[in-house]
């Protein structure tokens, strides 16, 4: 039961934070290409799941799942996009990206005079406050390395 | 609890078989008098509602029929272009059927080979040593469930997402393939597959997960 890593990008397609926790394999391109084929994965997805869809959709695309890895998806009204990437174990995280958008993100990002909504996230007390957050999610547990 | 459709792609990402076992239509009909307040745009081919959605009709419904004829793409039967048939109020009142655009066979083409890219995507971003590309793929409407096979055959099924016992219709679905396209001495592999009885069997295979689904948790 584990956390693996989560992405935030924004309506641009720029990534704004990201962090990983559990991660195994690394993709084997630079952080920045990876990056964008993440967004452009997504991007395509949706406008996939969008055709595909026998009936008009409310939530759209929610997750994907492979068959070592889950990738949980929640993009808010405002093109905001969150990523997190758990283990099989968690089959619904987004309640948990829903608390972040508003708890964590809401609270330090946007209310926070000095950070440049579009940039990426700076606050210091974000990132700690994140951590902690993801660490004590009940199905986070740090496996021995 | 429905099977929607089945897609089978070839290792190349080509589409070769497609089946739509129930496709859902919502479809919203008014009478509507001049101006119209909704605001159409050309899109694909088709006519779709680009602002103004109330009542049913929902923005990305495309003009199905006008006054009870179906359209043809971007003009009405008689060859006229469909926004400016809407531009004169001598036409209204008018009776407008819209609702889901039907995929046409390019479409689904072109879904079927994004897919088969996605899938390869899946595995390159993953944060665990060896996974497998997207076997399952959810949105609140469907899911999605893709089974490669070794030979890299894509087995993908759509169903409602409280469906269950879809693992083992890949299976069959796999079985199947191989008993009545690989067999017959006419098919020729990657090729689409045109056999009658696989066709047969598909769907009574389709009909047996439906039923046994309904009883609960299968497999």
């Amino acid at each position: 039961m584990t956390v693996h890593n989560l992405y935030i990008f924004d309506r641009n397609g720029s990534c704004l934070f990201y962090n990983e926790w559990n991660r195994k394999k690394q993709a084997g391109i630079s952080k920045e290409e990876e990056f964008k084929l993440m967004y452009g994965m997504l991007f395509s997805i949706r406008s996939f799941v969008t055709k595909m869809s026998p009936m008009d959709m409310k939530d759209g695309f929610l997750s994907f799942q492979t068959s070592k890895y889950r990738l949980h998806y929640y993009e808010t009204p405002s093109g905001l996009k969150f990523i997190l990437n758990t283990d099989l174990s968690v089959s619904n995280a987004r309640d948990t990206l829903q608390h972040i958008y508003s708890n964590l993100y809401v609270e330090y990002i946007v209310k926070n005079p000095v950070c440049v909504l579009g940039q990426s996230l700076d606050s210091e007390l974000f990132s700690s406050r994140l951590d902690a957050f993801i660490r004590a999610l009940p199905y986070y547990s740090p496996r021995a390395a | 609890m429905v099977i929607f459709s089945v897609y089978v792609v070839n290792k190349a990402g080509g589409l070769i078989y497609q089946y739509d076992n129930y496709v859902p239509r919502a479809e919203a009909e008014k009478t509507f008098s001049y101006p119209l307040d909704l605001v159409l745009k050309h899109h694909d081919e088709k006519v779709i509602v680009s602002f103004g959605q109330r009542d049913g009709i929902r923005v990305g419904h495309a003009v199905l029929s006008i006054n009870g004829v179906d359209v043809n793409g971007k003009n009405t039967a008689d060859g006229k272009d469909i926004l400016e048939y809407f531009k004169d109020p001598a036409n209204y009142p008018v009776s407008i059927r819209f609702g889901r655009a039907r995929l046409s066979s390019n479409e689904k083409l072109m879904l079927a080979s994004m897919f088969h890219s996605l899938f390869a995507i899946g595995s390159q971003l993953s944060p665990e040593v060896g996974s497998s590309g997207i076997e399952m793929l959810e949105t609140d409407v469907f899911k999605l469930h893709c089974f490669q096979t070794l030979t890299g055959i894509k087995f993908i099924v759509l169903a409602d997402p409280r469906q269950s016992g879809i693992d083992a219709l890949l299976r069959k679905i796999y079985e199947v393939y191989s008993d009545f396209a690989l067999k017959n001495p006419f098919y020729s592999l990657e090729m689409p597959i045109r056999c009658e009885l696989f066709d047969q069997n598909l769907k009574s295979a389709l009909e047996v997960a439906e039923k046994a689904g309904n009883f609960g948790a299968g497999s």
